[in-house]
């Protein structure tokens, strides 16, 4: 059973389409990043998938309509949205005796083992922990309930570098297993690429190209073209073309590796390389569909 | 790891669900964030403990003989639930609104905690949990007050029989503070819907409407009707359920009107008010996202 099932998904906010038609696949087990430039939709996919807003089109998540079934579906999804949604004035204890309270698969132990590990005393407020604790506070609760599926929504904003890679580093050593699906959005797309297993990009409230990543790295191509051959390799069909330090770099969608090496020196394109290629190249979106 | 430990580290995925008591906790949750609805009253009653204690010497010391001392006791429980009501009031009008102003809303709707649940945790304070806080504080403070003015009484040389006047009346505090809870539930139930529903300052779409309409009334028919419906909201409750004159002394037993109290059109209409907002509270509880 796929974990997340949507058709033509649709939100309007007035005159603006947040939501302009969207199709999501999600399987168990996945780790799926949907990346998108600000105001892309990204944030409103997910809390269409959450349960948190009305929407016009299908959508089942856990086998469940989460805008009628949002509090029976939240006893298996997780949702981090970034560090400022925990309450302010709340001290660390009373998240840790609320949370047992009303979640019956929260493991108030697995989280204070966590805590064990942070500088976050009991006592505290929220409002008291900087930013980078409220996140490992934030991310222990979350670790500690048993959700089949974890919604992330730029979880890392506004935190120091350190904070970040700790963070997805915790995720995914200390979390996720098979039998685990994880949906995060981005729009850092480097910092998360090492850890996803799929990719949906997302513009204009359209999802522009799905993609497992083992697909994207057989299916672009980035050559650094030696100077005398540039003529030929625009010949066939670069859907991007920049310049470094005078070189000229192409990318290609399922082009011939073969042919290409002899053109220059091919490497697999990094994900926020294609991001940027399909987002500025309306063919190559058109093509992906 | 250690294979000793593991069994007690690991366990199998999906686990049992532990029980849950949403609704306790919901309610835990509001008093951790507003803890004036208890520091509040706490502090009031603080004060009247004091008062009273003095006015009772005070009366004893300079009051006329024969008479027992039974005002500072009677007295007491008014500025204590006046308290709760204002408490309640400012609670309800903030309660669904700072949970989307701060953004709070986002966690508190990723857990599995219905939006019926949290809209019923949030009315339950002004309408439950402060009213009962008033019951306990008025009597403990009565019960702290009644050796003072049995003595006090007794020492203006006031006989065994006049002492009844000073026993406080548990029966008539617990009745007043019902009707007044039932005869208010519309009031707070509005306060609760406006504070979902406002996109900024709750508290002026709470009054300036029920102000513009009295305005707009008085303007166009000159006539007050609006106004007085309000005048009634307010007093209502001691009109219908007291035959007590307003501005005499402290209603006794037999002045209790319950029947006349709960006939009143006033109560039914204002209950449906009260549950038609708690409705849609829970409704728009459901759609609205952080502001």
């Amino acid at each position: 059973m796929a974990l997340i099932e949507a058709r033509g998904l649709r939100k309007v906010y007035g005159s603006t389409v947040a939501l302009d038609g969207i199709d999501l696949h999600v399987e168990e087990g996945r780790i799926l990043g949907l990346i998108g430039p600000n105001g892309a939709g990204k944030s409103t996919a997910l809390n269409v998938i959450l349960g948190l807003t009305p929407y016009d089109g299908q959508i089942k998540v856990l086998g469940r309509d989460p805008w009628l079934e949002r509090d029976e579906l939240m006893n298996e999804i997780a949702f981090v949205a970034d560090v400022a949604v925990l309450p302010r004035w709340i001290r660390v204890h009373q998240l840790l005796d609320y949370m047992a309270g009303v979640h019956p698969r929260f493991d108030r132990a697995k989280a204070e083992a966590s805590l064990e590990k942070t500088n976050i005393q009991r006592r505290s407020k929220v409002r008291e922990l900087s930013k980078g604790m409220v996140t490992q506070l934030h991310l222990a609760l979350v670790m500690a309930i048993d959700a089949k599926l974890l919604v992330l929504d730029e979880p890392t904003l506004g935190l120091d570098l350190l904070f970040r890679k700790q963070f997805y580093d915790t995720l995914l050593n200390d979390y996720f297993d098979r039998g685990r699906t994880i949906v995060v959005t981005t729009h850092q797309v480097e910092e998360i690429q090492d850890v996803l297993t799929d990719i949906a990009f997302i513009d204009r409230g359209r999802v522009v190209l799905t993609s497992s990543m083992e697909e994207v790295e057989k299916r672009y191509l980035q050559v650094m073209v030696h100077p005398d051959q540039v003529a030929t390799a625009r010949a066939l069909g670069p859907i991007q073309e920049r310049q470094v330090f005078g070189r000229s770099i192409l990318l290609f969608d399922r082009g011939d590796r073969n042919q290409l090496a002899a053109l220059g020196e091919v490497r697999t394109p990094s994900v926020a390389d294609v991001f940027i290629a399909v987002m500025s190249n309306p063919q190559a979106q058109g093509a992906s569909r | 790891m250690n294979p000793e430990t593991a069994p007690y580290v690991e366990r199998p995925p999906q686990a049992a669900p532990s029980p849950t008591r949403p609704l306790y906790w919901s309610i835990r949750r509001e008093l951790w964030e507003n803890r004036s609805i208890y520091l509040a009253p706490l502090i009031v009653t603080g004060v009247v403990l004091f008062g009273s204690f003095m006015s009772t010497l005070m009366a004893a010391a300079t009051g006329p003989s024969g008479k027992p001392i039974s005002k500072p006791i009677g007295m007491a429980p008014a500025p204590i639930m006046f308290t709760t009501f204002i408490v309640g009031f400012f609670y309800a009008v903030e309660a669904l609104y700072s949970e989307r102003r701060e953004r709070t809303i986002l966690f508190f709707k990723s857990l599995p905690v219905s939006d019926v649940t949290t809209v019923f945790a949030k009315a339950a304070i002004p309408m439950f949990v402060l009213p009962a806080i008033a019951l306990i504080l008025s009597a403990a403070t009565q019960l702290i007050l009644l050796p003072v003015a049995v003595l006090g009484s007794l020492s203006r040389g006031a006989t065994g029989s006049q002492l009844g006047a000073v026993l406080p009346e548990p029966v008539i505090m617990l009745y007043g503070m019902t009707i007044h809870t039932l005869w208010f539930a519309p009031i707070f139930c509005w306060l609760l819907f406006v504070s979902a529903w406002a996109k900024r300052a709750p508290i002026l779409w709470a009054i300036l409407p029920a102000l513009a309409i009295a305005g707009l009334e008085r303007m166009t028919f000159n006539t007050w009707y609006f106004m007085n419906m309000l005048q009634y909201r307010m007093s209502g409750a001691i009109r219908e359920g007291f035959a007590t004159k307003p501005g005499t002394n402290s209603p006794r037993f037999t002045e209790l009107t319950p029947l006349n109290f709960l006939s009143a059109p006033g109560l039914w209409v204002g209950l449906m008010f009260a549950a038609a907002c708690l409705v849609a509270s829970v409704r728009l509880r459901r759609s609205r996202e952080p502001i």
